[in-house]
């Protein structure tokens, strides 16, 4: 990094940061590696020795959807508790070696995986592997580790308990998946996390951290021959099979209901939603470029512009496609004055049929169409976030040459094609809205007495 | 980025909330450009975009790829003197603002809390009121109101331009002046805001909303920031901060969390960067059925401590490792340093204060650590707030 700085006139400062490679801005240009252990571990890997820094982000297959139905919030838990103490560092003086080395060590549940992040100072590598390694294969789970995680869990779950987007998000996800695991929130509840066990725990350990289905991307200050050796190192002495509970593929239950939590609040909490496309379906990216033009868009989307822009509704709007392992949502939120929140989900189920009605020019689709190409680099521009994408290329199945292929797989997309997928796939009848507050004149299908 | 050397503690009193009013504003349009054009030409590109306020600073920053440059400028440039205001995109606007607030503020007790805390801290010094205004202020604000602050503040000479990425400085430099080289100049008032009066009795806030079901506590006081005369103190609060509450082996988190287990977190976090005398906080949110008074009781014993028998070397030397770390991985993106730069820049520091940053810190000693805890916690010049559950017969 380099520093200019200058004035002109006495007018205006002109300060300018360089970079060599991290600000090119253009993950195109990235070499991704593919980097196998000799002991058969698998890793992709954007090298840059710009900065002495390594991000690792990897993934296990299995998250909280695996969690047993009494005992929900286990995964969450049980990686919460990896980063508590391994080997012979209890707790404080594994978080100790990690503080003093400047380590970043996070583990995460999400519902279709465990998430495991790490970053580090090159000075102090090899030691970073080696806690990493402690915390995969040796977790203690002494009991007072047990007894903080736990009390911090719940008080997360405490915290969101009362929050409107909170209570908005766990009634949806209920009300789409009255059946399925994926109704639960990763923290589980009060109840369920009060079952877990140190037994629970050692064995969620013990099936779920496995060699099978591990996901690795790494960018950062490391060649692929050291990679390697730390890859071996680090996972190698993980077990290699996993027994997978069978999960069934579902269909969200969109109903296109309209329900209200009670709240006494003064403002309404807006989540709504339909069926969606898996991540493999043929038509995703057409229907990622449509959502762009309806709600994804940021600034320049149709809710955006209809809801916020012209009207000054709410704050924010917006919409998303979001593919899991099991199901697939298209889902968008939105929060408004009590009284505005009937014509916030008028305007809304207007713009969702409108999206059908062929008013795509070619011009707004070529609009969409560079923002998605042109931003995509933009997202990439630290270590952390570019190991992400490539354990998600990875994990997606998207290919090594995603990248490069990304760009092609935009363009060929016609008016033609957004308009059959608008027509097949948006369904305003079907949309289906949560509303947490205390809407005013909203004829809902059902009504649950919040607090 | 476009930094304003202008932000919320500047504005009128009787009128919170313009500067960031205005920050919205400035994506309504000019002369030259309809409103929503410069996002739809931002969008087009591939870029991405957005502003940000705060009591010191407003920003205005576009990512895009480096051939775009010259455009983001002459749109930046635009609308730095040319913007075109009228009462219905006001109007509209506001509504957004009001909606923002009640997301951000009066849909959460502890932001709500929040407010009045800072409210409390500071009795004469604009910081007490929120960037994003009072409710009833935001209400009132007039389409004059907004012009005025913008034609008062907003010139080339009150902006500061970073550019960070994979460019060539010599022709950011001239792109800089084809666009912003032909802006007219104007005279900038000072920015000098009414200072605190000697606080001579502690204050505690207290909020109980039948919402809350996790407590929270946490104590401020005033304190010196970079620009402070006393700036050297700033630099050791900012090793003491380490000390006392970053991270998991912090003197709070060791003795409230681990050792004594009566919260489930704590910490300390001390805001360095501002204009004006800043604060020094510490917090902690008890673990379930353990009672305020006993936690605070705790933390008030660890200040104690710390105050009477002063930190040690190898504490305030493992902080220091920690903060300079910090400042590589700072560098570990595009808009982190610029980042750093645009808020020194508008709080009163200078890019010599930034790179010497990593020397200042690693100078600091443990009694300089010792002098500048003792000189700013005070009970007497502290605000406390407290989170509470409505029935509050538990948490006793």
């Amino acid at each position: 990094m380099s520093l200019v700085f200058k004035g002109f006139k006495d007018i205006l400062l002109v300060l300018i940061v360089t970079f060599p490679f991290l600000g090119s801005g253009d993950v195109h240009s990235m070499e991704i590696q593919r980097v196998v252990s000799s002991g058969g571990i698998e890793a992709w890997l954007v090298e840059d020795h710009s900065l002495p820094i390594v991000s690792i982000r990897f993934s296990f297959p299995g998250g909280s959807v695996n969690d047993p139905t009494d005992k929900s919030g286990l995964a969450n838990m049980s990686t919460k508790l990896l980063g508590e103490g391994a080997g012979e560092f209890n707790s404080q003086k594994f978080h100790r070696r990690l503080e003093d080395l400047s380590v970043s060590l996070n583990f995460e549940a999400y519902k279709d995986i465990i998430l495991g992040s790490m970053k580090t100072l090159t000075r102090n590598r090899d030691e970073a592997f080696d806690l990493l390694k402690l915390a995969l294969l040796k977790p203690r789970f002494d009991d007072d580790s047990i007894q903080l995680i736990r009390a911090q869990i719940r008080s997360r779950i405490a915290r969101n308990k009362n929050n409107p987007n909170n209570i908005a998000q766990r009634t949806y996800w209920s009300m789409m998946f009255p059946e399925h695991p994926y109704r639960f929130e990763s923290s589980g509840t009060f109840k369920s996390i009060a079952k877990i066990s140190k037994y629970d725990l050692k064995s969620f350990v013990r099936s779920n951290l496995v060699k099978t289905g591990l996901i690795i991307g790494v960018a950062g200050d490391i060649t692929a021959d050291e990679l390697a050796l730390s890859l071996d190192k680090t996972f190698g002495g993980l077990p290699r099979y996993f027994e997978k509970n069978e999960i069934e593929n579902i269909s969200p239950r969109t109903l296109g209901k309209v329900v209200v939590v009670k709240n006494n609040l003064p403002q309404s909490s807006i989540v709504f939603g339909q069926n969606g496309l898996a991540r493999n379906h043929p038509d995703y990216y057409a229907a990622y470029l449509l959502n762009h033009i309806l709600g994804g868009g940021g600034f320049t989307s149709r809710l955006y512009k209809e809801i916020r822009e012209k009207r000054g509704l709410v704050y924010s709007v917006y919409s998303y496609l979001l593919p899991l392992d099991y199901s697939s949502l298209w889902l968008g939120a939105a929060a408004t004055d009590n009284k505005s929140v009937k014509d916030t989900i008028k305007i809304i189920k207007s713009e969702w049929s409108r999206m059908q009605d062929y008013q795509i020019t070619q011009e707004q689709l070529q609009s969409a169409r560079d923002n998605i190409k042109g931003s995509f680099s933009l997202r990439f521009n630290n270590t952390a976030s570019i190991a992400g994408m490539l354990l998600e290329i990875q994990r997606k199945g998207l290919g090594i040459n995603y990248i490069q292929n990304r760009e092609n797989i935009y363009d060929m997309i016609t008016i033609n094609d957004i308009n059959r997928v608008a027509k097949k796939w948006l369904d305003p009848k079907s949309l289906t809205f949560v509303i947490v507050g205390n809407p005013s004149n909203i004829i809902s299908s059902e009504v649950i007495s919040g607090k | 980025m476009m930094w304003y050397k202008v932000g919320a503690a500047d504005e009128p009193p009787g009128k919170s909330g313009i500067a960031h009013f205005l920050e919205h504003l400035m994506f309504k349009g000019t002369a030259n450009r309809a409103p929503g054009e410069f996002s739809e030409i931002v969008a087009r590109n591939g870029g991405k975009e957005n502003a940000f306020t705060s009591q010191d600073y407003t920003g205005y920053y576009q990512i895009v790829s480096k051939d775009k440059l010259g455009l983001m400028m002459e749109l930046e440039a635009d609308r730095m003197m040319g913007l075109v205001l009228n009462q219905e995109s006001i109007n509209i606007e506001r509504q957004v603002v009001i909606e923002e607030r009640r997301t951000r503020v009066e849909t959460s007790p502890q932001a709500k809390l929040n407010e009045q805390v800072m409210a409390a801290t500071y009795s004469n010094h604009p910081y007490r009121l929120p960037v994003i205004g009072w409710k009833h202020e935001i209400e009132a604000l007039q389409l004059d109101d907004i012009i005025g602050f913008y034609k008062k503040w907003y010139a080339p000479n009150n902006a500061i331009l970073i550019v960070s990425g994979d460019v060539n400085p010599s022709e950011v430099y001239d792109l800089a002046k084809t666009y912003y080289g032909k802006l007219p100049f104007k005279k900038i008032p000072l920015r000098l805001r009414p200072s605190e009066p000697n606080q001579h009795a502690p204050r505690e806030v207290v909020l109980r909303d039948p919402r809350v079901l996790q407590p929270s506590w946490s104590r401020r006081w005033l304190a010196p920031s970079y620009n402070s005369p006393n700036k050297n103190h700033a630099y050791a609060l900012e090793v003491f901060a380490e000390v006392m509450g970053g991270g998991n082996t912090s003197r709070l988190n060791t003795s409230l969390v681990i050792s004594q287990k009566l919260a489930v977190s704590a910490g300390a976090w001390y805001a360095s960067d501002a204009l004006d005398t800043s604060t020094f906080v510490v917090w902690f949110s008890p673990r379930s059925g353990i009672s305020m008074d006993v936690v605070s009781a705790a933390l008030e014993k660890e200040l104690y401590k710390v105050k009477r028998n002063g930190t040690t070397k190898e504490e305030v030397n493992r902080a220091k490792q920690r903060l300079l770390d910090s400042a590589i991985f700072a560098r570990d993106s595009i808009e982190g340093p610029a980042q750093i730069f645009g808020v020194a820049m508008t709080t009163g520091q200078d890019v010599e204060d930034v790179e010497n940053w990593a020397n200042r810190i690693s100078d600091v000693t443990p009694d300089q650590v010792d002098l500048a805890a003792q000189a700013v916690l005070k009970i007497n010049t502290s605000t406390t707030g407290i989170l509470l559950p409505t029935d509050n017969i538990k948490a006793k």
